[in-house]
């Protein structure tokens, strides 16, 4: 069930243009699957009407805690980095469908470009949980953008690509030469469009099977407004409510 | 808090969701206890389907959003056989907005819904601002409106309400041609036309360029507007644009709407229609009105 809850910031920590803030509820948190978002109030930003779709970074269901990974991206997500600790925030979730989980003995590739690593942590932590040790493939422009590496290392094997080549290999997650040596039953990414249509276009090739995470702009994030469609084999669906995490095959990409 | 409206609509109290901010109710059941409004006017729907306007659809600005959504709908008879049954035993009054691109549209949508038990009204929408053919274009001028409500109210037999545009140079005049062609009461304010431009890459925001405003920042001049219609029609005013809390709703109120509708603000708090009925009620009690219909047109001006 969805709830509307104050969350009070407990704990920030500063990776320069993005900032990672747990967040702590008074009250039990309700189910939440890994690749469902968030819909942030923006407090005292005059400019900031509607609400800011964040993914789920991380949950502890022992202590009522969510971390998201907030990117600086706009006058919202600035304001919300301000935030001090002690603060409340209020937050709508959790919301969208989710990753599918893939069977014990899939072979599992997370891709992430930039800020979509984030939604990554949690899922990469609950595949570990079910015995499925993933792959991680995380693509940034510099090695400044690939935030929390070495925790992400402890899911998985763990790969790296770099657009100035500052860590890992030189150029896009597309041109790593792991997709040369290895091959997977199931793969997820999650990063920005053109980067998510190139892993698309690339396992279509290959024809594997693949979801990806959008984030196309949202007013309500509950399937009311009908802002945030994509265009699909069924026609416009809402992101925010089917998706945000699709089926490759369902896109017409 | 009762509002009767008129030939069978009557309101538990005057808060009611507007169309395509409350989805069909369904969205915000974890939020709002349906029985604590007066009704919801659920999703536009056209008498055939429609796939709507291209992404984007959708622009934040200064304390509100402009949309182009283009009343994207599986139609009327989707709507029968699959939504209705789901709806249908809502505790409250459940709306359906009607809009088309031509008369006939209007006509066989309004027939079919009129079949319909437990839809006690239709809010007819002469006014989005987002479809090329047909929607705005029959709300616009008074013939064009005579022509579709008294075209419609020979078919349809239960409350029908009217959806009125802003985009229009003398509302009242308007709300007057929908009132002689027997409308039953009419809505207002639709959103009102803008558009939005992305400076660093010379583009304009939203796929069709042009959309509806609404939110916060159109409340002054709904509010105008309800004045203007209050004073000029007989037939009740429901009032809409940019309501976000009890103190807008009383506004609204006392401009001269008899109910009122939430509209974006769902948005921001999906909880804030039910937080808005209570706070209807808060304010009736500190000012000793026994019957919020007390406070319909109760502006003092002099």
């Amino acid at each position: 069930m969805k709830q509307i809850t104050d969350f009070k910031l407990i704990q920030k920590q500063d990776f320069g243009r993005s900032v990672l803030l747990r967040l702590r509820s008074e009250q039990p948190l309700p189910d939440m699957v890994p690749g469902q978002f968030v819909q942030v109030r923006v407090d005292g930003s005059p400019s900031t009407y509607l609400r800011r779709p964040i993914s789920i970074h991380d949950v502890d269901f022992q202590r009522n805690e969510v971390s998201l990974l907030v990117q600086q991206v706009g006058e919202g997500t600035r304001h919300l980095a301000q935030a001090g600790e002690g603060d409340l925030i209020n937050m709508v979730l959790p919301l969208g469908n989710g990753f599918s989980m893939p069977e014990k003995t899939d072979k599992v590739l997370l891709v992430g470009g930039g800020i979509g690593i984030a939604p990554l942590y949690y899922f990469a932590k609950v595949l570990l949980g079910k015995g499925i040790r993933p792959t991680l493939l995380l693509g940034g422009k510099s090695q400044t953008d690939l935030i929390r590496l070495e925790d992400y290392q402890q899911f998985g094997e763990t790969f790296v690509t770099t657009e100035d080549g500052s860590l890992g290999e030189k150029g896009f997650v597309t041109m790593h030469s792991i997709w040369q040596k290895h091959s997977f039953d199931k793969i997820y990414v999650c990063g920005p469009k053109p980067m998510m249509r190139a892993v698309a276009k690339l396992v279509a090739e290959k024809d594997v099977w693949c979801e990806v995470s959008l984030e196309n702009l949202m007013a309500c994030g509950l399937g009311a407004c009908l802002c945030c469609v994509e265009d699909t084999v069924d026609g416009n669906v809402c992101v925010c409510k089917e998706g945000p995490v699709f089926n490759t095959r369902r896109l017409k990409w | 808090m009762t509002i009767d409206l008129g030939r069978g609509l009557v309101l538990r109290n005057p808060v009611m969701t507007a169309s395509g901010t409350f989805g069909y109710g369904e969205e915000y059941t974890d939020f709002v206890d349906l029985s604590q409004l007066g009704g919801i006017i659920v999703k536009g729907t056209t008498l055939h389907p429609r796939e709507g306007n291209p992404y984007p659809r959708m622009a934040e600005t200064p304390s509100g959003m402009l949309n182009c959504v283009g009343l994207q709908n599986k139609g009327v008879q989707y709507f029968i056989d699959t939504i209705y049954p789901r709806i249908k035993d809502f505790d409250t009054n459940v709306l359906l907005n009607l809009s088309g691109s031509c008369l006939d549209d209007y006509v066989k949508g309004a027939e079919m819904v009129d079949a319909l038990d437990k839809i006690p009204a239709i809010e007819l929408n002469v006014s989005c601002p987002n479809v090329k053919q047909g929607g705005m274009a029959f709300g616009v001028t008074t013939t064009g409106i005579s022509q579709v409500v008294s075209e419609v109210r020979k078919v349809y037999h239960k409350h029908l309400m009217v959806k009125l545009s802003p985009n229009v140079t003398n509302i009242a005049e308007i709300a007057l041609a929908a009132e002689a062609a027997s409308a039953d009461s009419v809505s207002l304010i639709n959103t009102l036309m803008g558009m939005a431009i992305d400076a660093e890459r010379r583009k304009p925001k939203l796929s069709v360029i042009t959309g509806g405003l609404s939110g916060a920042c159109v409340k002054p001049v709904a509010l105008r507007m309800v004045w203007q219609v209050a004073k000029a029609v007989k037939i009740p005013v429901v009032g809409l644009g940019g309501i976000s809390n009890a103190t807008d709703a009383v506004e609204f109120m006392l401009a001269g709407a008899s109910a009122i509708e939430i509209g974006t603000a769902n948005f921001i708090d999906p909880a804030v229609s039910v937080k808005v009925a209570e706070g209807m009620k808060d304010y009736c009690k500190r000012h000793g009105v026994e019957k919020v219909s007390e406070l319909v047109g109760a502006l003092i001006t002099a």
